[in-house]
């Protein structure tokens, strides 16, 4: 059974398969209790965690979301059986750490990571296409730097132990979503839990970890890639990882319809703003980060559960940037744009256009 | 005599491994092109992209790791 699985997985039809099942999941974890048009959002949700850790103190953006760990040890679990799990880092550890940081803070100007952008899109917000756009030029940007020989050089194999270290990481996050243990005074001290806001809005979190685990797997056989599936039309024409979004995107509009979740429009959407530029900016900067540090933030988090010490690494930039989006009002809310969010995604492009210049190897 | 190009794209994020096997059957018209990559996806990717260039594809493991693919036309 597993070797049948697998064989569709990876064939022409693993992306469009996980597609229709993100795009079918996702939804459902909103009907189920997630935040509107953020059944899965890879950048909202490490921000969460960022803000449960009590990394930063916004108080409506607290929560360990059981989704995230699932992704990681669904990876690891299916890349364990497939024989795919291989421990390996050394490719440029600390770029990937701040490009993993500014892709954060440009999601958190965007309001979504790349999943969330199409799946705001399946749900008739429209604010989402200028963010679809500026991602698809910051990939186009990331792509021009790839032709020029742009690369973050080799990654070596690594001791398996280092492969085990985000999962524990998962397995810990689980531990105190069940437990919610708290390290000092309530209110003052870890673990936080929001009580009102988007933080406060969860699936229960059997079904969180369900879907979490269940993609994960998914996604590690057939390399689904919010990212790629760009980047690869555009670069190779190839459609392997397009066909996945597109299936995505088409399975999330259907579901939506029918759980009453699609509303067409720009105005009064759910956890997102209406200022077109900044939309776009955002994904501007998130879309070329991604790219040069090789896949979107889902694909980071399957990648880490393989073993991948410097997706690790890219996860806790994300995650540091969460922080540091939250802690320097950098981070967009339903009002629009956070008072430094555009300088910030200014650096941030600035940053990526350095890398992608000043990185360079002759295969 | 058609000869063998070599290129070792192990440990390249994605896409360098195609983008590398691109370059080599931008230079090769026709014979052997081996493409050394380290994980599973990139042979995929990079067996994708050579068979829609019109070029026959095999792939063997290596006894220290990683995979031999051979692209031949």
């Amino acid at each position: 059974m597993f070797k049948a699985l697998s064989r569709a997985l990876t064939s022409r039809s693993g992306p469009i398969l996980t597609g229709v099942a993100v795009g079918i999941l996702a939804p459902l974890l909103t009907f189920w209790g997630n935040p509107g048009n953020m059944g899965i959002c890879v950048a909202c949700f490490t921000r969460d965690i960022a803000g449960a850790l009590g990394l930063h103190r916004a108080a409506t953006v607290q929560y360990i979301r059981p989704e995230l760990a699932g992704f990681i040890l669904g990876s690891f679990i299916s890349s364990l059986i497939y024989g795919e799990y291989k421990p390996r880092t050394g490719s440029s550890p600390i770029v990937r750490f701040f490009l993993g940081f500014f892709a954060m803070i440009g999601a958190l100007v965007f309001l979504g990571c790349p999943w969330r952008a199409y799946i705001r899109l399946s749900a008739g917000d429209l604010n989402a296409i200028p963010g679809i756009v500026g991602l698809a030029i910051g990939i186009v940007i990331g792509i021009a730097f790839l032709w020029h020989g742009f690369s973050l050089g080799r990654n070596y194999p690594a001791k398996k132990a280092l492969g085990y270290i985000m999962p524990v990481v998962a397995v810990t996050l689980l531990v105190f979503v069940l437990l919610r243990p708290s390290f000092g005074p309530e209110g003052t001290s870890a673990i936080f839990f929001s009580k009102e806001g988007p933080g406060s809005m969860a699936a229960p979190v059997a079904l969180s970890l369900a879907v979490g685990l269940f993609i994960g797997f998914l996604a590690q056989r057939s390399r689904f890639c919010t990212v790629g599936a760009l980047r690869d039309l555009i670069m190779f024409k190839d459609f392997h990882l397009f066909n996945g979004i597109i299936a995505f995107i088409v399975a999330a509009f259907i579901t939506n319809v029918l759980l009453g979740q699609f509303k067409l429009g720009f105005e009064g959407q759910p956890i997102a703003h209406t200022n077109t530029l900044w939309n776009a900016m955002g994904m501007v900067l998130s879309g070329l980060a991604f790219t040069l540090a090789g896949g979107c933030p889902g694909r980071q988090f399957i990648m880490s559960g393989e073993g991948d010490g410097d997706a690790a690494t890219f996860i806790l930039g994300m995650l540091f940037g969460a922080a540091t989006a939250h802690n320097f009002s950098l981070a967009s809310s339903p009002a629009g744009p956070g008072m430094y969010g555009p300088a910030a995604t200014i650096v941030g492009i600035v940053f990526c256009l350095f890398v992608g210049f000043l990185m360079k190897e002759k295969i | 005599m058609a000869e063998t190009v070599e290129v070792d794209a192990r440990g390249l994020s994605c896409p360098q491994p195609v983008i590398e096997t691109k370059k080599a059957i931008e230079k090769t018209s026709s014979g052997e092109i081996h493409v050394l990559v380290d994980t599973m996806t990139s042979v995929m990717n990079v067996s994708r992209f050579a068979k829609n260039q019109g070029w026959k594809v095999s792939y063997e493991e290596l006894p220290e790791g990683g995979f031999k693919i051979v692209l031949r036309k």
